[in-house]
């Protein structure tokens, strides 16, 4: 088990791919959505799987929390978003000096605005809807970042 | 009626919400996250959803009625419905969506003004149907992980 707790079984739905209780606590996520319905969603993934998590609704929301000094082991950033989008949320960040992981969750699958979302700083991206199988992949990337 | 019986007839219904394509695996992802401590987590998604959706529905419509359309807010509309749609797994919601979206790259408007009509058609069913479904999980003592399929 690695020192961010993330095991290797294989099975199939959340519980079977569980993080050791004993270090589950030692990854944070951000999610950054501005829609309810999958705010609501992503939570329960994180939840399911020991990941304390927070959400925002859009990428300035993303830049306030992170200027008020709390950081994130991951951050799940969705793209298209009022107020500032995850693009300009993801540049920022990274101008910030934020080493987090950044991965972009979109339902925009055109090769363009995803390389353009990459080229921001993302460290991984999903296409929407997000699953407990893709969550999870996340998570071993992060698991080998660090 | 019988527990038993119920319990089937729950089955029987879930089942045919997929068969008859209203549904697809997302749906499924969904019922995995339900256990004990969150018992009623896709009943509260469905209805977060239609609650919150309801404003998208709405702008498309009055977005519908000026002219010219403008197309590229109809896009940004429908964009944020379908988004909403895939995440519990609205399969024909999804699908006309997708549709109405094809129409407004094409800026045609009359496309998008009968596709959306189909929208609200299929909206609205998937409404009544899965508050039945789940009107009948209650009735049957069926929440949280007796609710997955075996």
């Amino acid at each position: 088990m690695s020192q961010n707790g993330i095991g290797n079984s294989v099975g199939s739905g959340p519980s079977a791919l569980a993080l050791d209780p004993a270090t589950t606590y030692k990854i944070t996520a951000l999610v950054v959505d501005d829609d309810a319905v999958t705010g609501m969603i992503h939570r329960r993934l994180l939840d399911s799987l020991g990941v304390k998590n927070e959400v925002v609704r859009n990428g300035k929301e993303a830049i306030n929390v992170h200027r008020s000094g709390n950081p994130f082991d991951l951050i799940l950033m969705d793209m298209e978003m009022p107020v500032m989008n995850g693009i300009e949320a993801t540049r920022e960040l990274r101008r910030m000096g934020i080493r987090s992981m950044i991965a972009g969750v979109s339902s925009c699958s055109g090769d363009r605005e995803k390389q353009e979302f990459m080229e921001a700083g993302l460290d991984d991206f999903q296409e929407k809807p997000l699953t407990a199988t893709k969550l999870v992949s996340i998570l071993h990337k992060l698991n080998k970042k660090d | 009626m019988e527990r038993n019986q119920l319990s089937r007839q729950v089955a029987l219904q879930r089942q045919s919400l997929f068969d008859q394509g209203y549904l697809d695996d997302q749906f499924n992802q969904l019922e995995e996250l339900q256990d004990d401590s969150n018992p009623n987590f896709v009943e509260e998604v469905v209805t977060l959803y239609y609650q919150d959706t309801s404003r998208h529905v709405l702008e498309i419509e009055q977005a519908l009625e000026r002219k010219p359309l403008d197309f590229t807010k109809l896009d940004s509309y429908m964009y944020n419905l379908k988004g909403s749609s895939s995440s519990f797994g609205a399969k024909k919601v999804i699908a006309e969506c997708k549709l109405f979206l094809e129409h407004c790259k094409a800026r045609n408007g009359e496309g998008c003004v009968r596709t959306f009509q189909q929208l609200k058609t299929e909206y609205a069913t998937l409404k009544r149907k899965l508050e039945a479904y789940f009107q009948l999980a209650r009735q049957a003592g069926l929440t949280g992980t007796a609710l997955r399929p075996k």
